[in-house]
């Protein structure tokens, strides 16, 4: 047996765009066993709801992440309007839906551009990005921001967008999906990036089911799980089918990310087509009595929103189980016996979000 | 929308149906805790599909309870988030971080004080 020997690895690394360390344990370059360790950047975000007005706290929800912010405002609000027993209006439905796929192919083109520049392809990492710019100029047309959007609000949404706003997005989206065809044969195609994620990091069904994994890593172990079909939001009127890859390794992790940009995309012109013509929000009133865990699906998997209110405007308890803490236990999976080059690339291909995970 | 249960069980109860749940193909979705006067309120999430079911314990602060991470792995994180920012006293955990798996300036803060 060769002698084992700990490389530590992080939280500071070119790849980790924050803070996570992990303790490689390894017999020559094989790892062995990793163990995490985190917490650099907890902010006790839950613990605030109990000095912050249920309605003003949906600021401090959509703050968790700058990546994930718009689910994150909309599966609060969804939360306490569970337990308030508030029926939104459909277009404002229709509206989170929007920005809600928006965000999908915004977080999965950032997390292309981030993997294309682990394995050191530039000038994929610059096309990814520069594609998730022109998201980036719709939020802050339709929003007034491009990373907080403050859209959200218990009740409804604060902003509409017109008809010539969607007719313009999906002319938009057309014309994206010539550029993102282009970009994403390079991920799927070339053969460079191929030897870095084919047969790399591959996790069973049977094994991302016992871990718990969500999201994009979940399902790219064949485990066709979504929570959209729960039918929150617009979706329950939407036509979509959920992807998977029963291949689970970094590939497939990447093709499932890949074809979700699609979806999404159609996802927005279904719901551009059918949006109804509706009040933006309802006036509350009253305050939240109850509990209720909202499951929303975020671009890296199921999150989960705990509320639990007393009937006064202060909650007694809001939890947020973010994607990326779930899927902690699947990266720990993964690294195992892959080689010491491969920790990077398979770190990212669970799209860590520490932001979240730390909320 | 799927209907959301909660039941609440003993303490002594807890792991064996977190074993029949893991027979039954149920996987670990979260662990909450809240305080809820002197006690604390810990609620076990699991999913089969897009079923989703909670199991409940109420404890008195000083209580210890019984890690499931030996039934379903990904509890040790849970649990020790919980151990961390509540100060819960948790047996038997698979992977212990003895209170430091957050750096925190203070300890145990959403105890209450």
């Amino acid at each position: 047996m060769s002698a084992r020997s700990i490389v530590p690895f992080g939280p500071q690394h070119p790849v980790l765009p924050e803070p996570i360390h992990l303790d490689l344990v390894l017999e020559d370059e094989t790892v062995i066993e990793a163990i995490p360790s985190i917490g650099f950047v907890h902010r006790g975000l839950e613990k605030l709801v109990e000095k912050k007005d249920f309605q003003d706290y949906v600021y401090v929800a959509e703050r968790i992440c700058g990546i994930c912010s718009f689910i994150h405002g909309m599966g609060y609000c969804s939360a306490i309007e569970s337990t308030m027993g508030i029926e939104v209006p459909r277009r404002a439905e229709y509206l989170r839906t929007i920005w809600g796929e928006m965000s999908r192919i915004h977080s999965h083109l950032l997390w292309l551009g981030l993997l294309a520049d682990a394995f050191g392809f530039e000038s994929l990492f610059m096309q990814s990005w520069k594609l998730r710019e022109k998201i980036l100029d719709m939020f802050e047309m339709t929003t007034g921001g491009r990373v907080i959007f403050s859209v959200n609000q218990i009740g409804g949404v604060k902003r509409d967008m017109d008809s010539d706003t969607l007719k313009l997005f999906i002319k938009i989206f057309d014309d994206m999906k010539k550029e993102l065809t282009a970009l994403t044969k390079a991920f799927l195609n070339d053969y460079s990036v191929n030897t870095r994620l084919k047969g790399v990091g591959i996790l069973t069904k049977e094994k991302a089911h016992e871990l718990g994994a969500v999201g994009p890593m979940m399902r790219s172990s064949g485990i066709e799980i979504d929570t959209r079909k729960l039918g929150y939001s617009a979706y329950n009127e939407l036509d979509f089918q959920v992807i998977t890859s029963p291949v689970g390794d970094s590939y497939a992790r990447t093709e499932v990310r890949i074809n979700e940009i699609f979806q999404s995309i159609e996802i927005i012109r279904q719901a551009a087509q059918k949006i109804p013509d509706t009040e933006l929000s309802l006036v509350v009133k009253g305050f939240p009595s109850g509990e209720y865990f909202m499951r929303a699906e975020q671009p890296r998997g199921e999150a989960i929103y705990y509320v639990k209110g007393n009937g006064t405007k202060f909650l007694d308890r809001v939890r947020v189980r973010t994607p990326t803490f779930a899927n902690l236990p699947s990266m720990l999976e993964v690294l195992k016996g892959c080689q010491l080059a491969d920790v990077p690339t398979l770190i990212l291909t669970i799209d860590p979000c520490i932001s979240c995970t730390e909320r | 929308m799927t209907t959301q249960s909660i039941t609440t069980i003993s303490n002594e109860n807890l792991i064996s149906e977190v074993i029949k749940l893991k027979d039954e193909g149920y996987r670990l979705v979260q662990i909450c805790a809240t305080t809820v006067n002197s006690e604390y309120e810990i609620t076990y999430s699991f999913a089969l599909d897009y079923e989703f079911l909670c199991i409940r314990l109420m404890i008195p602060e000083e209580a210890e309870i019984m890690s499931i991470s030996q039934v379903f792995a990904p509890a040790f994180l849970y649990e020790n988030e919980m151990k961390d920012l509540f100060g819960i006293k948790i047996n038997a955990l698979s992977l212990d971080y003895q209170g430091n798996f957050y750096r925190l300036e203070q300890k145990t803060p959403y105890k209450n004080q």
